[in-house]
């Protein structure tokens, strides 16, 4: 199980989408996210995209506005993890159309659908973006 | 529909949240639809299902509670339709803590929908049951997930191999079930079965070792064939990335065959082709082929041993090392880190570009301080015995540009290695003191203080070191810690500094007199930012100086004299009694501020070692080198020259007998309390009776001793000794005082040559068997150095007694605190079979409760017998009396 964690958080800190394949309680999501959030945004755009963080490697990205962190264990290739926020922001551009904070505020459950057909348990199940976002485009097509 | 609970719509309620200015604010926002929620919950309201679930998983991941919204999910996902199954399956696996009976529920439903016409119903089931899934669940579904690996839906097989994964790791015991079903899945051409099928493949073999051979055995080629496939195919829009057809899948190929390779030379063999193949052709100038390359590295360094791939994978790391992206120069010197233990010579190649990774100039765009970190602890591991100056060099040249928040690490680094691998002891002397004028405030204390015993042993440097501490002195006087060893070699090399002894033909000449000596000193103990330990050292160093420089012994004795109303009791009281040595005892001034006798090395890197002290093994003992400008040879272990660092705390109450040792530089073992002065004055006599070593030994037998002094005498200071003993008109054994010190001062007195009678080494001592096992003997014969009662000599023989050799043979041994050990090296570490030869060690043991206490040992014994590792351990009881 490689992928611990997935979080989009917005540059003031704020989480906008959290998704956990590990149970953690509510209170020590909130500490390890305001833990991940202080060090990772406090990084400037020079230093490398991979922190070492508790028994976490959590490797992020920037885009615009919005970070994606993804928490992994330390048998994850870190590079593919970046390849891979990169797929799930491409996913979401074809989706939502240039993705932006709001996007995936107001279309929470959304996101999550989206992510869902990307990992399950922590492990990457789909890199096909028309495969990925087939049932989502059925789900609308159907309401 | 209730009036209530209809309330906000999502896009409401996210927009009022985000209104608020403060926590508070928010927390009232959140009560409110909570409680809007829970109601609509009660009133089984279900047109706003939807509605609520996603409000609650916004709320979930602002981070509050919302347990209560776990039935909703439930109920949604019982009802019939497909929207509602998907967001009550989402908010199942968001909303679930770690409640059993929630699951216990839900087991049936996604048993109904495991089994659903739907098949994104099976989908969703199958998703649901993959994140969520617990032991009881495994089992009960295992059947349904087997039977959907495969599943005429691909998107289905990919889901469902993955739940299989969830499977067997809550159940081990069903993997074999699944071992067959997941070999097919290998032969599958949809990118995503294949992903998540090697994936699974890879799963069986951590759990199984059945399946791993299995596996290894039918599989291999497949994989291999698959990856090589992949790697040639052409453009596939849906899967390229950066011109590289599914990175992911390659990755994931290439971890399953790492799994394969290790540990099986053939089938490592069978990947060789295209390892090399991915290593050479994949595209590197964009991060999904590094991506490719380093896990292909992983695995090159992973599988069985191939030369020539492993040459090919390091000169990949080294290519990412002088890559500009800080995240490909990150994995390669991880990757790096791991390789060192594989192939050390491979990586040794790329020393000078790791090397320039630790010195990325800060202002530089390529600076990333966990970069240089990672890189220094890589250099730290590639230092040996050949290339550490250089190396040394390098980073020492580093020091002195390197920024404040870098240097405690490089510093510490940099001393480790040089201690570590010092060629020679000039080498070593110079490395340090180059570090100490450069970054003195970052260097340990026992980093230094090692320093000051490496050059009290070098004997020919004396002279060298103290010059090139004063040159240093002159340029770095504000590096307290390099001070502190200046104006310890000056206290105690002075003489040699003025006189320039031991000149080396490389070093530049340098004249210094007596004034500038002492010059340095008053200017250390003056300058304001100087600390406690500072400024005592400094005493002591002007008190040897007073006597090494008579022509400033005034001036000495003025500085001293203005720390006899110091604040700090320690420099108080150091003033004081330093002040009477130099106004009053003249006379035997010079003989107590001999220098120190030489440090001894072994027991100074034991201790280091935090290893109880007494421990002392021989696989650390350098030979002790003989003392040259020392008179005697005192019993070294006993002699803590850095005294001052165990007691920097000033101990209010010391007393004389403290003070003589403190002043002498004996150890203060924790033995020796407050409460035990009258031990402390015999220990204190006794190095008093060494130091002023009269050459003979005392004429009373060892045990006459304590009754000098301890028995009649109070714990009245032994200052007082001192300075009656310095008085050598006062009438011998006045008035007041007892006979027994009376017998001690003259002995002292005048150093008047004793009455001579034959030398006592005291009764002789009869050998013991120490240890005897069945397989070894152990035997200790006694004797002891003239006129040192409590130090016993031990000669320790141990001999074989099966018919097998011992190798790697050590002796170790542990006493208890009042004692002492030191153990010299061994004969040899080989150990020939029936007796045929032994092998002796010497022991040196000293009682400091000489005539109370007899002796006791701890040993241990270990040695490779058929290069089995052995041990025996045993205790000692049976030493003679009175050792």
């Amino acid at each position: 199980m490689g992928i611990r964690f997935i979080l989009m958080v917005n540059k003031q800190g704020q989480t906008r989408l959290a998704q956990y394949y590990e149970y953690l309680t509510i209170e020590e999501r909130r500490a390890l996210e305001g833990e991940i959030v202080r060090k990772c945004l406090a990084r400037t755009e020079q230093q490398c995209s991979f922190v070492e963080h508790r028994n976490y490697k959590i490797v992020y990205r920037r885009y615009a506005s919005l970070f994606f962190l993804v928490g992994v264990d330390n048998e994850e290739n870190e590079l593919a993890i970046l390849e891979f926020i990169h797929l799930l922001v491409e996913t979401m551009d074809r989706h939502f159309g240039n993705v932006c904070e709001l996007d995936i505020m107001f279309h929470l459950e959304k996101a999550h659908f989206m992510l869902e057909e990307m990992v399950m348990n922590g492990c990457i199940v789909e890199t096909s973006k028309s495969n990925i976002l087939g049932p989502i485009q059925l789900l609308e097509k159907a309401s | 529909m209730n009036p209530f609970s209809s309330g906000t719509r999502l896009r409401d309620m996210i927009r009022s949240i985000r209104a608020c200015k403060t926590a508070a604010e928010e927390r009232a926002v959140v009560r409110k639809e909570c409680a809007a929620i829970r109601a609509a919950i009660s009133e089984n309201d279900q047109d706003y299902r939807h509605r609520n679930l996603a409000k609650l998983m916004f709320i979930h991941m602002l981070g509050y509670p919302t347990h209560f919204g776990q039935m909703e999910c439930l109920k949604s996902i019982a009802s019939p339709g497909f929207p509602e199954k998907r967001i009550g399956y989402l908010g199942l696996m968001l909303l679930l803590d770690e409640r059993q009976e929630v699951l216990m529920l839900v087991t049936n439903s996604i048993k109904q929908d495991l089994n659903h016409t739907n098949q994104y119903i099976v989908g969703l089931a199958l998703c649901a049951l993959g994140n969520i899934c617990s032991a009881e669940m495994a089992r009960d579904l295992a059947p349904e997930v087997e039977r959907l690996l495969q599943f005429r839906d691909p998107n289905i097989r990919k889901k469902a191999a993955l739940c299989t994964i969830r499977i067997i790791r809550k159940v081990p015991d069903l993997a074999e079930n699944f071992i067959n079903s997941a070999a097919s899945l290998l032969k599958e051409k949809h990118h995503g079965v294949l992903l998540t099928g090697v994936q699974l493949c890879t799963d069986l073999c951590k759990i199984s070792s059945e399946a791993l051979e299995y596996f290894r055995k039918k599989c291999t080629e497949g994989v291999v064939k698959v990856l090589k496939d992949l790697a040639n195919s052409p453009y596939a829009p849906e899967y390229d990335i950066a011109g590289i057809t599914d990175p992911f899948l390659h990755i994931r190929l290439l971890k399953f065959l790492r799994v394969l390779g290790q540990g099986d030379v053939d089938t490592s063999d069978c990947m060789n082709d295209i390892l090399a193949q991915v290593a050479t052709k994949t595209e590197s100038n964009k991060n999904a082929g590094n991506a490719i390359l380093y896990e292909c590295v992983a695995t090159i360094m992973s599988i069985e041993d191939n030369g020539g791939l492993r040459v090919l994978a390091i000169n990949i790391l080294g290519r990412f090392l002088s890559n500009r992206d800080n995240n490909i120069r990150y994995v390669a010197l991880n990757m790096l880190m791991r390789a060192i233990t594989v192939d050390s010579q491979a990586v040794q190649r790329h020393r000078a570009t790791i090397l320039e990774c630790v010195k990325l100039p800060i202002d530089s765009q390529d600076s990333d301080a966990s970069i240089r970190k990672r890189a220094l602890e890589l250099v730290y591991l590639l230092v040996n015995e050949s290339n550490v100056k250089p190396l040394t060099k390098e980073l020492i040249d580093y020091l002195e540009v390197s920024e404040p928040e870098f240097r405690g690490d490089l510093t510490a680094k940099i001393c480790s290695i040089v201690e570590k691998f010092s060629p020679e002891k000039i080498w070593y002397i110079d490395q340090m003191l180059k570090v100490l004028s450069e970054a003195g405030n970052y260097v340990k204390d026992d980093v230094w203080h090692a320093l000051i015993v490496v050059i009290t042993n070098a004997s020919n440097l004396h002279g060298y070191a103290v010059r090139s501490l004063y040159r240093l002195v002159q340029t770095a006087g504000d590096q307290e810690i390099l001070v502190r060893v200046a104006v310890w070699c000056i206290g105690e090399y002075g003489d040699m500094l003025v006189n320039n002894t031991g000149f080396l033909d490389m070093e530049e000449p340098i004249t210094v007199t007596e004034s500038d000596a002492v010059d340095v000193v008053e200017t250390a103990i003056k300058r304001h930012s100087s600390d406690l330990t500072s400024r005592a050292m400094c005493l002591v160093a002007l008190l040897k100086l007073s006597s090494r420089f008579p022509s400033c012994s005034v001036r000495i004795n003025n500085i001293i004299v203005q720390y006899k109303g110091s604040l700090v009791l320690e420099l108080q009281q150091r003033a004081l009694e330093f002040g009477a040595i130099v106004d009053k005892h003249r006379n035997i001034r010079s003989t107590l501020v001999e220098r120190m006798p030489v440090l001894d090395e072994a027991t100074y890197s034991g201790r280091r070692a935090g290893s109880v002290p007494a421990v002392v093994s021989t696989s650390q003992g350098a030979p002790i080198n003989l003392p040259n400008g020392v008179a005697k040879t005192t019993s070294a272990p006993l002699v803590d020259l850095l005294d001052l660092s165990s007691d920097d705390v000033p101990v209010p109450s010391s007393s004389g007998g403290d003070f003589l040792q403190d002043l002498l530089g004996v150890d203060l073992s924790p033995s020796s309390s407050q409460t035990d002065t009258n031990q402390a004055q015999k220990r204190g006599t006794d190095v008093l009776l060494d130091l002023l070593s009269i050459g003979t030994p005392p004429a009373q037998s060892n045990s006459s001793i304590p009754d000098m002094v301890s028995p009649s005498q109070d714990s009245k200071s032994a200052i007082n000794v001192l300075e009656q003993l310095s008085s050598p008109s006062a009438p011998a054994g006045g008035v007041s005082t007892p006979p027994g010190s009376s017998s001690m001062m003259d002995l002292l007195d005048g150093f008047a040559p004793n009455p001579s009678k034959p030398e006592n080494n005291g009764p002789a001592y009869p050998s013991i068997v120490a240890f005897e096992s069945s397989t070894l003997k152990v035997t200790f014969n006694f004797s002891k150095q003239p006129g040192n009662q409590q130090t016993t000599i031990i000669e320790a023989n141990f001999s074989n007694k099966t018919f097998d050799a011992y190798t790697d043979f050590i002796f170790q041994a542990a006493v208890p605190k009042f004692l002492q050990l030191h153990l010299d090296p061994a004969s040899s570490n080989t150990l020939p079979a029936s007796g045929n030869g032994s092998i002796s060690q010497k022991l040196r043991i000293t009682n400091s409760q000489h005539s109370k206490k007899s002796l006791v040992m701890r040993i241990r014994i270990g040695y490779k017998l058929n290069s089995k590792d052995m041990s025996e351990e045993g205790q000692i009881n049976n030493f003679p009396h009175g050792l």
